[in-house]
């Protein structure tokens, strides 16, 4: 029996038809552009983006992830393990995307092309049976040339942007509006796909590194300045455009009083920006919400800090060192620490533990050490701990500047310093000036080649959504027959793909409208 | 007046506004629990909507087809406030006015206080997604949307908030840190505190159009009972609520993903990255993904209605825990609460 239905069949016993490889393929094709997993995979990345909210971010904070991995080693394993430190670059989380990606191709094709076949067809014809639609009116008038009637609605309605067409024998007509409302659509997610093209342009392309520059000082474009780098997978050197600028002055200003009294209430950068070894020198200020657009890279000031300068002579009465050294803010009153190293220092190469404050404490807590109390520089003060011995600078492991290994080093003795004070070491070991105070900006240099596609994809999602979400696709019918006793009989009719509660008051009007081109008095009924 | 002077006017118009709406809380609740005669009327477009249910087949174009149905066979009610016997209604609504003309003059006060357009922390967004939230209930009542039911859901969402700003969140009114002194403050905080006003209204109507629904369903059974559905006697049909709910989310939709892109391109600047993964962005995009599931399953056979619904209320709660649970258990830029 199954033989005649299946020339393929066999004598084995009868099984569920095998799909096959493209069999198989096509149903995975089918069930992946299919609304219900689009759905799915829409949770599923809501989820899948929570946990990067929870636990900190190597691309954000990694300092944080290294705080989790000191207190709990064997949890943050575990979440190591996950991705759970870089969610947004774990292969689950990229899974997810991807599928959703090839959901929304999948999707938008056929609808493409299905839309670019509408929009270029007309109408269905009426149906015959107008009263069967779930939206209706009819009316009798008294006698009257249908096609005149029905020719009449129609130019009304084009009027109206309608699509209008008119049956054969011109008794009846099917118009159509709305279709902008597929078109947003189709925009709306072919938008985001332009989204995801211009991030992944990005990804491959940008780049993005901080700098700190200490006022007076200058920064070139060039792989070797910057403190932090990080580059994108296709990024090459010569892609860092080759301007340079020097900070000429850095101004941050402070709240002196009220409840909120040492919030930063502005900071800006005064610099002198060239394009391009040689070029014209311009002044710019750059200020948080005012990045400085250079040569297709953005400059941002991130944050400001001190530097205090510092003059430091070895054993042997030579000066050593001799410069700014800037240290990292640990409050909201810009207590700041940092490290001065001298490994030319002769004897023996000295090293100081610095912790600045731009307004010095008039008591020192003994067991939190001296805080500021103010963020402004008012009273500036250095709390230096002096070391000597050996940094292992040479030994070719790289080492956090603003950190000191003490573990080989001898204490020389903690001292406070105001500005142009210096201390003689014990034991001839030198001596160190603190000579004043500058500051230093910490910027950031990005460059995002996708940017402007992203812009692009954003803006076109939301006009498209907004076009989608407000258009209302609607189909109207109108069909006028003369009726056994000699009058005419106008049937209207609407049919909605969507929400639509305006579509009754439209049909009533369609339908008013033939009725006013018969006789403005005419007698109606429901 | 002094900006001390204004910020206590402002305080003091908060308090009164939470007063007022407790009042309109009571006359809604009084509304719904007397309002006898629209009883009848929603009796009447329910069993429409009931009958159409029952004799609905599964596919797909049913439900489309039902609810014109519906509006062809049920002729335009009044609108609640309109009958003698809905006197609650009215002093709901009226209350409800009184309540945002207060809030008005407490959001004009601490602006002027601050110097500065008042979205600039945590109490500050309640007050102005308050004021949004009952100035959005106000217009869809003006433009004469049949919303009065959700007056009571409103005014004590409104009522909520307002309490926990004023207990959890309250700050002096005070000068902006650097990273928000940008025109992108009254472009996208506006924007995020409009939202705040939608995304509740419609919540509003989703919790009603779920206790609406329960009841259409227990109905077919004959096994209502209970306070949910004493409630929900009272509401109109589960398919003008369920389109009341689509219509504020349609609009919300675009604005939250306005919302979004307007905080990255000041982000940028401010920041210098469009998006970092910041836990307020992160649950942003979260809202929005599931704003997103929601349009979709509105247009999926199978997933209309309650199941819709759901996905709504879920994207609502990570819409307030984006507001309140990030700024206090995460860290991240959006740290503004001053807390």
């Amino acid at each position: 029996m199954a033989a005649d239905l299946d020339p393929f069949a066999t004598d084995a016993p009868i099984r569920p038809p095998s799909l096959g490889a493209v069999g198989a393929a096509r149903w995975v094709w089918r069930q992946l552009t299919s609304m219900r997993v689009a759905l799915i995979l829409l949770f599923l990345l809501a989820v899948a983006a929570v946990p990067g909210s929870v636990f900190p971010q190597r691309g954000v904070s990694p300092l944080k992830v290294q705080d989790f991995f000191t207190n709990d080693p064997t949890l943050a394993r575990v979440l190591d393990s996950l991705s759970m430190f870089d969610v947004y670059a774990a292969p689950w989380f990229a899974a997810i995307y991807l599928l959703l990606t090839v959901s929304l191709v999948g999707c938008i094709v056929p609808r493409v092309r299905a839309h670019w076949r509408a929009v270029r067809s007309l109408p269905p014809p009426a149906p015959r049976n107008l009263h069967r639609l779930p939206v209706h009116r009819s009316a009798t008038v008294d006698a009257a040339d249908p096609q005149a009637v029905v020719a009449a609605v129609a130019t009304s309605l084009t009027k109206r942007r309608f699509r209008v067409r008119t049956s054969e024998d011109g008794l009846s007509l099917a118009a159509e509006k709305g279709y902008l409302r597929e078109s947003g659509n189709l925009v709306f997610h072919v938008s985001l796909l332009l989204l995801l093209v211009g991030l992944g342009v990005s990804a491959l392309l940008g780049y993005k590194g901080t700098v700190v520059v200490v006022e007076g000082q200058g920064f070139s474009n060039t792989l070797s300045q910057y403190d932090t780098f990080q580059p994108g997978r296709r990024f090459d050197e010569s892609m860092l455009a080759p301007f340079s600028f020097r900070l000429d002055a850095l101004d941050a200003s402070y709240l002196t009083d009220g409840p909120r009294r040492g919030q930063p209430s502005a900071f800006a950068a005064d610099v002198t920006v060239t394009d391009s070894p040689g070029a014209a020198e311009v002044p710019v200020q750059i200020s948080v919400n005012h990045p400085l657009g250079v040569d297709g890279s953005k400059v941002f000031l991130l944050g400001t800090g001190y530097a205090p300068r510092f003059t430091v002579r070895d054993g042997n009465g030579d000066v050593v060192f001799s410069g700014a050294v800037p240290t990292l803010p640990q409050d909201a009153a810009f207590t700041s620490t940092g490290v001065v190293k001298v490994p030319d220092a002769q004897p023996d190469q000295l090293a100081f533990q610095v912790r600045f404050t731009p307004t010095a404490p008039s008591q020192v807590d003994p067991l939190l050490g001296p805080a500021s109390t103010f963020p402004e520089d008012d009273a500036p003060r250095v709390y230096l701990g002096a070391w000597t011995g050996d940094l292992g600078l040479d030994d070719g492991v790289a080492q956090n500047i603003y950190a000191l290994e003490t573990a080989d080093l001898e204490q020389l003795g903690n001292r406070a310093l105001d500005p142009g004070e210096s201390w003689q070491l014990a034991g001839g070991q030198g001596s160190i000036t603190f000579d004043g105070v500058s500051e230093f900006g910490n910027f950031q240099v990005a460059r995002d080649p996708g940017r402007f596609w992203v812009l692009v994809g954003a803006v076109g999602a939301i006009a498209g959504v907004v076009v989608s979400l407000t258009v209302r696709r609607r189909r109207v019918w109108v069909r006028v027959t003369p009726d056994e006793t000699g009058r005419t009989l106008v049937t209207g009719a609407g049919l909605a793909r969507t929400e639509d509660s305006g579509l009754a008051a439209e049909v009533d009007q369609v339908v008013a409208l033939a009725v006013a081109e018969v006789a403005p008095a005419g007698e109606e009924q429901r | 007046m002094t900006s001390q002077t204004l910020a206590q006017a402002s305080n003091v118009a908060v308090y009164g506004a939470m007063v007022v709406l407790t009042l309109a809380m009571v006359a809604f609740a009084a509304d719904l629990a007397l309002g006898s005669g629209r009883v009848r009327a929603a009796e009447a477009a329910r069993s429409v909507s009931v009958r159409r249910r029952a004799a609905a087949t599964p596919a797909s174009d049913s439900v489309v087809d039902d609810r014109s149905a519906v509006a062809v066979a049920t002729p335009p009610g009044p609108a609640l406030g309109e009958r003698d016997d809905e006197r609650w209604g009215r002093i709901g609504i009226s209350l409800t006015a009184l309540a945002w003309l207060l809030l008005t003059v407490a959001l004009v006060a601490r602006g002027l206080a601050a110097g500065r357009p008042p979205w600039g922390n945590m109490y500050e967004f309640v007050l102005a997604g308050s004021w949004w939230t009952l100035t959005v209930f106000g217009f869809l009542l003006v433009r004469g949307r049949r919303v009065g039911h959700l007056g009571g859901v409103i005014a004590g969402a409104a009522l909520v908030a307002l309490g926990v700003a004023v207990v959890q969140f309250y700050v002096p009114a005070a000068d902006l840190v650097p990273a928000l002194k940008s025109t992108w403050l009254w472009i996208h905080v506006s924007a995020a505190t409009l939202a705040a006003g939608v995304f509740t209204v419609g919540t509003a109507a989703t919790v009603m159009f779920l206790l609406a629904d329960r009841y259409e369903r227990r109905s077919l059974t004959s096994t209502t009972g209970g306070v949910r559905d004493a409630l929900a006697r009272r509401l109109p049909s589960s398919q003008s609520l369920d389109r009341t709910a689509y219509r504020a989310y349609a609009f919300a939709f675009p604005l939250w993903f306005f919302v979004l892109v307007s905080g990255a391109i000041w982000a940028e600047d401010a920041w210098g990255r469009y998006w970092g993964w910041d836990p307020k962005e992160t649950w942003s995009f979260v809202t929005l993904v599931i704003f997103a599931a929601y349009l979709h399953a509105r247009a999926t056979a199978g997933w209309r209605g309650r199941s819709a619904a759901l996905i709504a209320l879920v994207g609502f709660v990570a819409f307030v825990f984006n507001f309140v649970g990030v700024n206090i258990f995460f860290s991240g830029f959006h740290s503004y609460a001053g807390l």
